[in-house]
């Protein structure tokens, strides 16, 4: 079995973060960069479904050169090689979606898994068109995966409960954040990952024809809300809420 | 131009969701024809339902749609948004409209604004990034748009319309996936996402006995849907359902009390469109009071049973 996952490197989720002075992207000086943890999750789960059916994890990036330090990290935890897509500008949703579906049909992976949202965009979009572009079935948001010969039965964290589908491979499936704990690295994995194969690309030589079908015009800090009473005991609370706020 | 909106329904199978209509709401900030849609089996009443609010309303009924799958439900969606010339395409930001579509906007190769809290015009939008940290204004190019909408940021229409409902001709097309099966978390409370008031634990309740001893009479006593953060999902203490914020369900009630919560962003980003927020902590510094309006500092295990005791006196 052959499963390819998506790294992509973001802002830790513990930055404090600001504005640049174009507007329309944060500073990154000093902010610790992290791969997104959704996608930490899908690797973790490529590696325990390769460790029981046997085959081949490979990570892809798309993003700036530095992105090699989560393909590598992800490479120290077991997968076999990786592939980064350098891009110098920050790339639409639509256009990440193409590179990763050509990368994809390149490496026919019985398995694509993507992570359901990066913390940063959050923008929970891009696996779905994968999957649309491929022509192959989904399952977003999982929670549990079960391979069963030819389908992959998942379960989803839908809404109002939980959801179980059964996906054909080829398929693309998201994870959840409850799908499985990752691993650590360990030492010796972290000094093989150095030796593994990481196959670094210029976008250009993808030959894809790529527009823009969504630019961002500004980015802003939202107004900071002026923090609230500290009220002394339970009943001045209840008479706020009843008398002043009128919610009770 | 005048734009041509096509609105999803998202319906439950008996009644079409609130939420659709907040899509709704959205859509018509931007002058132009509405039209809605309703994919699934037996669907006639909700379809009827919807047209009270839509003029023109599509009945998409099939065998293989029965279930809502994304590949089969992206195909039929395309295919009216293509039929009646749709501009821009809505549906609410649920876990639903999330999965199906991003394959419609690539189905009908437009551009794909998630999560939208507001509509600056007919091609601009704003939306939470980063936890919500953030707010984005991005602007679409293509020349048909797909947009989710949050459904906390707008108000359903209450307005009626007297709609025509007419069924479509629907082709689920390929379909690379089978529905086995559903398991609901019961509850006798408000949904999360539609209640007027919420109640939320966290890891100060200290244990799934603890949560259920301290969220349960004090949601009881408000008729409040209870939430929780996402450690105590994790824990296993409830279901994942309930987890408010960046990465669960994102709620706006009149009235939000956050029982041990410290109040990460990511949990804030769910919440902090409540009307009035409390927060119970007896971490003076915890980061929640610096979003609720009013705050009581001390252990969660005193304070919420005298809270509900004083409630019932009223
Ligand atoms: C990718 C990602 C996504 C995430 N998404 C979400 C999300 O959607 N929703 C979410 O909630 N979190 C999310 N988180 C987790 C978030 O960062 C926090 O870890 C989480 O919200 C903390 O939960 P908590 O407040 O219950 O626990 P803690 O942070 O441990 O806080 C417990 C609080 O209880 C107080 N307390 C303890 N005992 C008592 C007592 N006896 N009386 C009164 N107060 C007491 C403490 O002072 C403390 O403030 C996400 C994290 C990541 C990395
Ligand atoms: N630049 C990127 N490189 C690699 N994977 C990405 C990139 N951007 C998005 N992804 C993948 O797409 C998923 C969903 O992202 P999004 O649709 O932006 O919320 C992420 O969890 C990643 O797995």
């Amino acid at each position: 079995m052959k499963i390819l996952v998506t790294v992509k490197r973001v802002t830790d989720y513990e930055a404090k973060l600001q504005i640049d002075s174009s507007g329309t992207g944060v500073k990154l000086d000093g902010v610790n960069m992290i791969a997104n943890p959704f996608d930490e999750i899908a690797v973790e789960e490529a590696l325990r479904l390769v460790e029981k059916h046997g085959g081949e994890v490979c990570v892809l990036s798309i993003g700036s050169g530095e992105a090699t330090t989560q393909l590598r990290a992800a490479m120290a935890m077991g997968a076999d090689r990786g592939i980064l897509i350098k891009a110098a500008d920050k790339l639409d949703g639509v256009s990440i979606s193409k590179i990763i579906t050509q990368i994809a049909q390149e490496e026919k992976p019985d398995i694509l898994l993507m992570g359901k949202q990066s913390i940063d965009d959050d923008s929970q979009q891009i696996a779905q068109m994968v999957a649309e572009r491929l022509g192959f079935g989904q399952a977003t948001q999982a929670n549990k995966v079960v391979i069963e010969g030819e389908w992959a039965m998942v379960v989803r964290e839908a809404d109002g409960g939980l959801e179980t589908l059964s996906v054909k491979l080829p398929c693309v499936i998201t994870s959840d954040l409850r799908l499985n704990e990752p691993r650590y690295a360990s030492l010796p994995g972290i000094m093989k990952a150095k030796k593994k194969p990481l196959d670094e690309r210029e976008l250009a030589s993808l030959g894809l024809d790529l527009k823009a079908s969504l630019s961002i015009l500004k980015l802003e800090l939202p107004p900071k809300k002026q923090a609230g009473e500290i009220l002394p005991d339970v009943a001045t609370l209840v008479s706020k809420l009843r008398e002043v706020e009128k919610v009770i | 131009m005048s734009a041509i909106h096509l609105i999803i329904a998202e319906h439950d199978g008996t009644h079409f969701k609130k939420s659709s209509l907040s899509a709704l709401a959205a859509a018509q900030k931007i002058p132009g024809a509405c039209h809605g849609l309703v994919l699934g089996k037996n669907i006639k009443s909700m379809a009827d339902a919807f047209a009270k609010h839509v003029p023109q309303v599509h009945m998409a009924e099939h065998d293989g749609l029965e279930h809502r799958l994304a590949q089969p439900y992206a195909k039929v969606i395309a295919d009216v948004a293509k039929s009646i010339g749709a501009t821009h395409v809505w549906a609410a930001a649920t876990a639903a409209g999330k999965d199906v579509m991003p394959r419609v906007a690539v189905r009908l190769d437009a551009g794909m604004a998630s999560d939208i809290q507001a509509v600056i015009d007919d091609k601009t939008y704003k939306r939470p990034m980063w936890a919500g940290d953030i707010t984005g204004t991005v602007q679409l190019h293509s020349p048909v748009q797909v947009i989710t909408v949050r459904p906390t940021e707008f108000a359903p229409v209450e307005t009626q319309v007297q709609g025509q409902v007419s069924a479509v001709k629907a082709d689920p097309g390929v379909n690379n996936t089978r529905f086995i099966g559903f398991e609901a978390v019961k509850s006798e409370r408000p949904e999360l996402a539609d209640a007027t008031i919420v109640v939320s634990g966290g890891r100060g309740c200290k244990s799934p006995e603890g949560f259920k001893q301290l969220i349960e009479p004090l949601a009881d006593q408000l008729r409040a849907a209870i939430g929780a953060s996402r450690a105590v999902c994790d824990a296993g203490w409830v279901p994942n359902d309930w987890q408010v914020g960046q990465t669960g369900k994102v709620v706006a009630p009149k009235l939000y009390i956050a029982v041990g919560i410290s109040g990460a962003i990511q949990h804030v980003a769910g919440m902090k469109g409540s009307k009035v927020i409390v927060a119970i902590n007896k971490d003076p510094e915890a980061p929640i009071f610096q979003v609720a309006d009013y705050g009581l500092v001390g252990d969660v295990f005193t304070i919420v049973p005298e809270l509900v005791q004083r409630l019932k006196a009223l």
